[in-house]
């Protein structure tokens, strides 16, 4: 099958068991994305699929066949860190950096689902003007961090929020 | 994981088709409740169908305000969906507290409604579970049944339905449009969701080749008054303990209509339709809601362990109902 990840195509021959997330790091060695509990509780494996994210452990690849897939490993650009990258490292949004992945490929998504007016459990009748400390909580409660570096990665989105 | 065959048909008929001809097969929708008991050896199918080619992807609001949800609307475009959100918030809000933003892009309105139960001995084939294996017992009555059900369980069976969702649609009138062997048809959810009795393994009244196409929610004039709550273990990212979604109608000073659903108490979202009979004509007052409530209640038979779920289960209709209709609790 094809699978076009990072914009570029490429070809695999798969099992058909295989989950999006082992065709990732098993198949085309893009290990930055991270298999946490392969069961759809930790956001570990979080790629956006068709500008979507989503859990990659719980899609079968064989599913995306004609689908753009978007890992970690695609996020910088030639000029450097993605904005999200670059708040990570200066909020210090990790510790042993397991979730990382995760946490940024999912944030990246989170935002875009904002911009475009999408409500959270916590958003009232109106949304802020503005990401705060709950929606962002809540926003991004499908990914755990087992060091606990939340602090760190709400400071991280707080201020990526405001520069966009 | 138990190697299948993978077929992805080109129409609803063909995806029928495939689906009644093979026992063992099962529709892939967004896969996160599939995908995941698969690889658990829960789900072992000898034929996965994908059905997300199918399109059935559109929300159509009609004059009335009803709606009609193609069966792989994602739950994200679902929930976030202007109309949904003023006409019927309750449905909104039981989907954005449902799993996390990833799984809720990925999870259809069908699959959804046809997710299996969280009993932990369901999903560990190495323990016996009357739903998974007929016959080889229960080990949940004796055992872990803190999130069971209280309310139309069985001896065989006392698993609790997971979805938020369905809680909302229950409350709604919700059918679901059906594509089978034999032709169309619409059930409504209470028709759809099957109570466990002596075959907790039959868990709908589908058959193999039954294809939900649409989910079709009638007008609910004062759905704008209507809301969901759930309570759980964690602020965000769980399954519900127990939840309410409500609507409810007052004209010159009483109750005119009123709906009222349950979840993560029974098998199935648990329509209160003793609660809805005990509150038409009265004062919308905290006194009212709560007897009313207590009134469903009654014929509830709790374990040791989810027996807090009954007074839980009160409380939370008491101030959802207090909320919507501005009572003091
Ligand atoms: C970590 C985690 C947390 C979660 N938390 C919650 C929660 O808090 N609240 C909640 O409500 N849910 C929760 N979920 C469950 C999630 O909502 C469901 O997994 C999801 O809605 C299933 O939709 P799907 O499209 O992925 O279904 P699939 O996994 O593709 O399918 C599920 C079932 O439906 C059948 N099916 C699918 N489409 C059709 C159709 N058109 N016709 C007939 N049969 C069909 C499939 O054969 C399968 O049996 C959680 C899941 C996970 C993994
Ligand atoms: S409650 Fe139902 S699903 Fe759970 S172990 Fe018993 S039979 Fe199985
Ligand atoms: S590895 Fe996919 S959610 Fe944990
Ligand atoms: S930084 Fe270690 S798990 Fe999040």
């Amino acid at each position: 099958m094809q699978l076009s990840v990072n914009g570029q195509s490429r070809d695999l021959e798969l099992d058909n068991r295989t989950t999006l997330l082992d065709a990732l790091r098993e198949h085309l060695g893009l290990i930055g994305s991270k298999k946490g509990c392969d069961h759809g509780q930790c956001g570990a494996c979080t790629v956006l699929l068709d500008g979507r994210r989503t859990n990659a452990c719980l899609v079968l690849a064989v599913t995306c066949a004609g689908r753009e897939v978007a890992t970690i490993e695609g996020l910088a650009g030639p000029d450097g860190l993605h904005p999200v990258q670059q708040a990570f490292v200066e909020h210090d949004g990790f510790q042993c950096g397991y979730c990382t992945p995760g946490q940024i490929m999912s944030a990246v998504g989170m935002l875009e689902e904002f911009e475009r007016g999408w409500p959270s459990a916590v958003t009232g009748e109106v949304q802020p003007a503005g990401l705060t400390a709950p929606e962002i909580r809540e926003r991004m409660s499908g990914n755990l961090c087992r060091c606990g570096a939340y602090v760190g990665i709400l400071a991280a989105l707080t201020d990526v929020a405001s520069r966009s | 994981m138990k190697p299948f065959r993978y077929a992805r048909p080109g129409g609803v008929a063909e995806a029928v088709r495939s689906g009644a001809e093979q026992p063992g097969s099962r529709f892939l929708a967004g896969g996160t409740n599939l995908v995941d008991l698969m690889k658990l050896g829960v789900e072992r199918p000898d034929l996965v169908v994908d059905v997300g080619g199918l399109g059935l992807d559109e929300i159509v609001v009609d004059s009335g305000g009803g709606l009609r949800i193609g069966a792989n609307v994602r739950n994200s475009d679902l929930a976030v969906h202007p109309a949904v959100r003023r006409e019927l918030p309750m449905l909104s809000q039981a989907l954005l507290s449902g799993a996390s933003g990833q799984l809720r892009n990925q999870a259809t309105a069908a699959g959804n409604l046809l997710q299996r139960t969280r009993c932990v001995y369901f999903q560990d084939v190495s323990k016996p579970c009357n739903k998974r294996e007929p016959g080889s017992g229960c080990p949940a009555r004796q055992g872990d049944h803190r999130n069971l059900a209280v309310l139309g369980g069985s001896a065989a069976c006392i698993a609790t339905h997971p979805s938020d969702f369905a809680v909302a649609l229950a409350a709604a009138d919700a059918e679901v449009a059906v594509t089978g062997p034999a032709g169309e048809r619409t059930l409504r959810l209470d028709e759809l969701y099957l109570l466990p009795g002596e075959h907790p393994e039959r868990e709908t009244s589908l058959a193999p080749g039954d294809l939900i196409t649409a989910i079709v929610v009638p007008p609910l004039p004062f759905g704008t008054t209507s809301a969901y709550r759930k309570v759980r273990d964690r602020a965000s990212y769980a399954f519900a303990v127990a939840s309410v979604a409500a609507a409810i109608d007052v004209t010159d000073g009483v109750v005119r209509d009123v709906r009222i659903a349950l979840g993560a108490v029974a098998p199935k979202p648990w329509r209160a339709h003793r609660a809805e009979d005990a509150l038409r004509g009265l004062e919308p007052t905290a006194s009212a809601f709560r007897a009313a409530v207590e009134a469903e209640l009654s014929v509830a038979e709790p374990l040791p362990d989810n027996a807090f779920k009954l007074p839980l289960t009160a409380n939370v209709v008491v101030s959802v109902l207090s909320d919507l209709t501005g009572a003091s609790r």
